[in-house]
């Protein structure tokens, strides 16, 4: 297929985004400055400024004897490139390749190949997009051709039309200036010098002529803008291969409104995983706003899954979080991550329980949906004596243990987070305590087992050791006591409850 | 028709005029609790049901917490997984297997209200992947616990309420109210230190059936009763020496 590009400009960027923001500055000229080499330098002119001669690069004490009444603001370095990255952000709904214009950074370029259709042909989508950014505020010239390099030349130095048909960027190329080719200052200047007016009067001569004297890049340049060279530019989002777009005909502020939306995007997006054998694992919900605020919902699964109806569910319980205020006009529901979905054995009877069972895996994906990925543990034997250390996280829900659970320790049924310090009386030097009091209450131990001694995992951190006692009170309450150190010791001992048995 | 077979006619007309629908079709089986079964409507525990634990001081909660990991040992056979919902969890994941539990398949979710766990409590109660659904609940109205009753009776799944606050507690439509308490252990004769876990069991109501009091021990791999025998003669013979 033909590849076409659109290039838009920002004739006056900063210009009408300030005048957006303070329409009162609509009868005032003003200019942004920047200061260099210890002088105020202009960077952006206002329309109304530009009428009285004042010019970009002038020094703003110069224009303010053109113009008297010049309100001079500060113009902030990169505010520009934010700007169009948000604007090619809004853009995204025109073309899924939008990138930023990385020569003069006023300007947006557009792989259009094959989107042009949607709007009713070429010429409706330039009008399109230029009367949407001028109802914005913004005045933009626009062109579209075969290459970004044509389409940046005509949107800037084009003067008969904007559509250039295809296989006619050449033509439209011969008559603009040599600017109009994206180079640096030095090259244009010997241009100039040597009388070079307009592209066709360079374009004939033999490459190597050209080469000795403008340079390589020059001819990489001419080369791009013709087409022989191939172009790259850098996508703003790199697009993604499961994108199901929506636009709406009327702008969507209800729920059932949304959960339609949604559910006709899930069902030709389910279409095309199923197709590939794959499901999703994670799902981003893109809603843009007629105020043109853009708002999110995402969604995370388990266990990659093309289920329609398991994947609305995931996305109902998020709806609330979408503030459509006067209404949705575009749905992209996008998927950054998928994975091969294991089809599961279709079983003649009932489904085995367990942990692989899918309604537990859309159960776990529903609660991390609603409550955070973070509530849900899964704990797995270590190899380790330390208590508070024995266990570890499962990482999946399918993941098995490596080792068994040691069962020749007891263990207490409830372990305290962390361990409460008590008062004990025991007899030194290995004895269990003969009572101690925990919470106020005092305990007379009847029957006791120990000690285990665990010794601290010194390669992570520094403390004593710990001796640990199972007792039992004379009402059959059951403890987990320990002491932390000698008694004798350098340091001070301590006892501590740790937990209760059963 | 023998008398006994007279008998049992009888309790199961009883039953179907209180509206005790009788759970036909879930798998029947022991769950290993020997005669505290019988005192349930059919003489089997209820599997489609929502049990609850009361415990008076917070240093018995785990007692509950082993006896209701010795109904999952049997409620977990083939594999199946288990939910273990709570707000401030003590639950010591390595000690279940010491009630025959497999850790690794009971999944645990730690949330920060109360409103959370109902929520997912009821969500998973209609998961019939699961075999059982335990909730550290504190405050459960009526229609709450209705609604999880309700669950329930479509998929099958045991709920177990936890309530660790005895001073909120309210009616419910719990098939059982248990309430587990530790008692003084025995080891072997003339063995030194701790015997198996051993508990006094009060079911304090039970739906259809008969409430009652009985000492269970965790016998390494299975429920075992002991008999009250001693404590009876403790008491007789107090009784005794108050005559004289």
């Amino acid at each position: 297929m033909q590849k076409r590009f659109v290039s838009i400009w920002f004739r006056q960027l900063l210009a009408d985004w300030q005048l957006i923001r303070r329409p009162e500055l609509a009868v005032v000229p003003f200019v942004f400055t920047a200061p260099d080499h210890g002088r105020l330098l202009i960077t952006a002119v206002s329309p109304l400024a530009r009428d009285f001669g004042v010019e970009l690069g002038m020094r703003s004490a110069d224009a303010k004897a053109i113009c008297p009444n010049l309100e001079v603001l500060d113009d902030k370095p990169g505010r520009p490139l934010k700007l169009l990255r948000g604007l090619g952000e809004w853009c995204v709904r025109y073309a899924p390749i939008v990138a930023i214009d990385q020569f003069a950074k006023d300007g947006l370029l557009l792989d259009v190949s094959g989107c042009a259709h949607l709007w009713g042909g070429e010429r409706e989508y330039l009008k399109e997009i230029v009367s949407r950014l001028k109802s914005k505020g913004y005045t933009t010239r626009v062109a579209i051709a075969d290459t970004a390099g044509a389409a940046w030349a005509v949107s800037r130095y084009g003067k008969i039309t904007p559509l250039i048909p295809e296989g006619g960027h050449t033509e439209a190329l011969l008559s603009l200036v040599p600017e109009a080719l994206r180079l640096d200052e030095p090259v244009l200047a010997k241009l100039r010098k040597l009388g070079f007016h307009q592209i066709k009067s360079f374009i004939g001569m033999p490459r190597s002529v050209l080469r000795r004297r403008f340079g390589e890049h020059f001819l990489s340049q001419l080369a791009k803008a013709l087409g022989t060279e191939e172009e790259v530019i850098q996508p703003l989002q790199v697009p993604i291969p499961f994108q199901e777009r929506l636009p709406c005909l009327e702008p969507i502020k209800t729920r059932t409104g949304i959960e339609i939306a949604i559910a006709r995007m899930l069902e030709s997006l389910c279409k095309r995983l199923q197709a590939e054998g794959k499901g999703l694992r994670t799902g981003v919900l893109t809603g843009y706003r007629i105020d043109g605020k853009i708002v999110h919902i995402s969604i995370g699964t388990s266990g990659a899954s093309h289920s329609v109806s398991h994947l609305f569910k995931l996305f109902q319980l998020k709806i609330e979080q979408i503030r459509p205020a006067l209404g949705i006009e575009l749905f992209i529901l996008d998927v950054p991550r998928v994975d091969e979905v294991e089809v599961p054995q279709e079983s003649m009877w009932t489904a085995k329980p367990g942990l692989d069972n899918q309604s537990v895996i859309r159960l776990l994906d529903r609660v991390a949906g609603k409550v955070g990925f973070d509530v849900i543990h899964r704990y797995l034997p270590a190899t380790r004596y330390w208590p508070e250390r024995s266990l570890r996280s499962a990482v999946s829900v399918t993941e098995k243990p490596t080792t068994d659970w040691r069962m020749d320790k007891p263990r207490p049924t409830e372990l305290l987070r962390r361990p409460d310090p008590i008062e004990v009386m025991a007899l030194i030097p290995d004895h269990p305590p003969k009572f101690f009091i925990y919470k106020g209450v005092q305990h007379f131990v009847v029957k006791a087992d120990g000690p285990e001694r665990i010794e601290r995992e010194w390669w992570l951190d520094k403390g004593e050791h710990r001796d640990y006692y199972q007792v039992e009170d004379e009402k059959g309450h059951r403890y987990w006591l320990f002491r932390s150190g000698h008694y004798g010791g350098e340091q001070k001992y301590q006892w501590f409850i740790h937990g209760f048995f059963a | 028709m023998t008398k006994r077979d007279l008998v049992c006619k009888l309790q199961q007309d009883i039953l179907m005029w209180q509206g005790y629908k009788s759970t036909a079709g879930a798998p029947t089986g022991r769950i290993g609790l020997g005669s505290i079964e019988k005192v349930f409507p059919g003489g089997t525990f209820p599997k489609r049901a929502i049990h609850e634990f009361i415990t008076v001081f917070s240093e018995d909660a785990a007692a509950s917490d082993g006896f209701i990991a010795g109904l999952l040992a049997v409620l977990m056979e083939e594999g199946a997984a288990c939910v273990w919902i709570s707000t401030s969890r003590k639950l010591f994941p390595a000690s279940l297997r010491a009630f025959n539990v497999e850790p690794e398949r009971i999944i645990f979710m730690d949330v920060k209200t109360e409103k959370d766990v109902l929520w997912i409590m009821e969500e998973a109660l209609k998961c019939d992947g699961l075999a059982a659904v335990v909730a550290e609940l504190n405050q459960v109205s009526l229609t709450e616990s209705r609604r999880l009753q309700l669950a329930v009776e479509k998929s099958g799944v045991t709920g177990f309420i936890l309530r660790k606050d005895a001073s909120k507690a309210t009616s419910t439509v719990a098939a059982a109210r248990w309430q587990i308490s530790p008692l003084p252990s025995t080891a072997e004769e003339g063995l030194p230190g701790l015997g198996f876990p051993r508990w006094q069991v009060d079911l304090l109501k039970v739906r259809n059936g008969n409430p009652g009091r009985w000492v269970l021990e965790w016998a390494g791999d299975a429920f075992a009763e002991v008999a009250p025998e001693r404590k009876e003669n403790i008491q007789g013979e107090r009784e005794n020496r108050q005559i004289g």
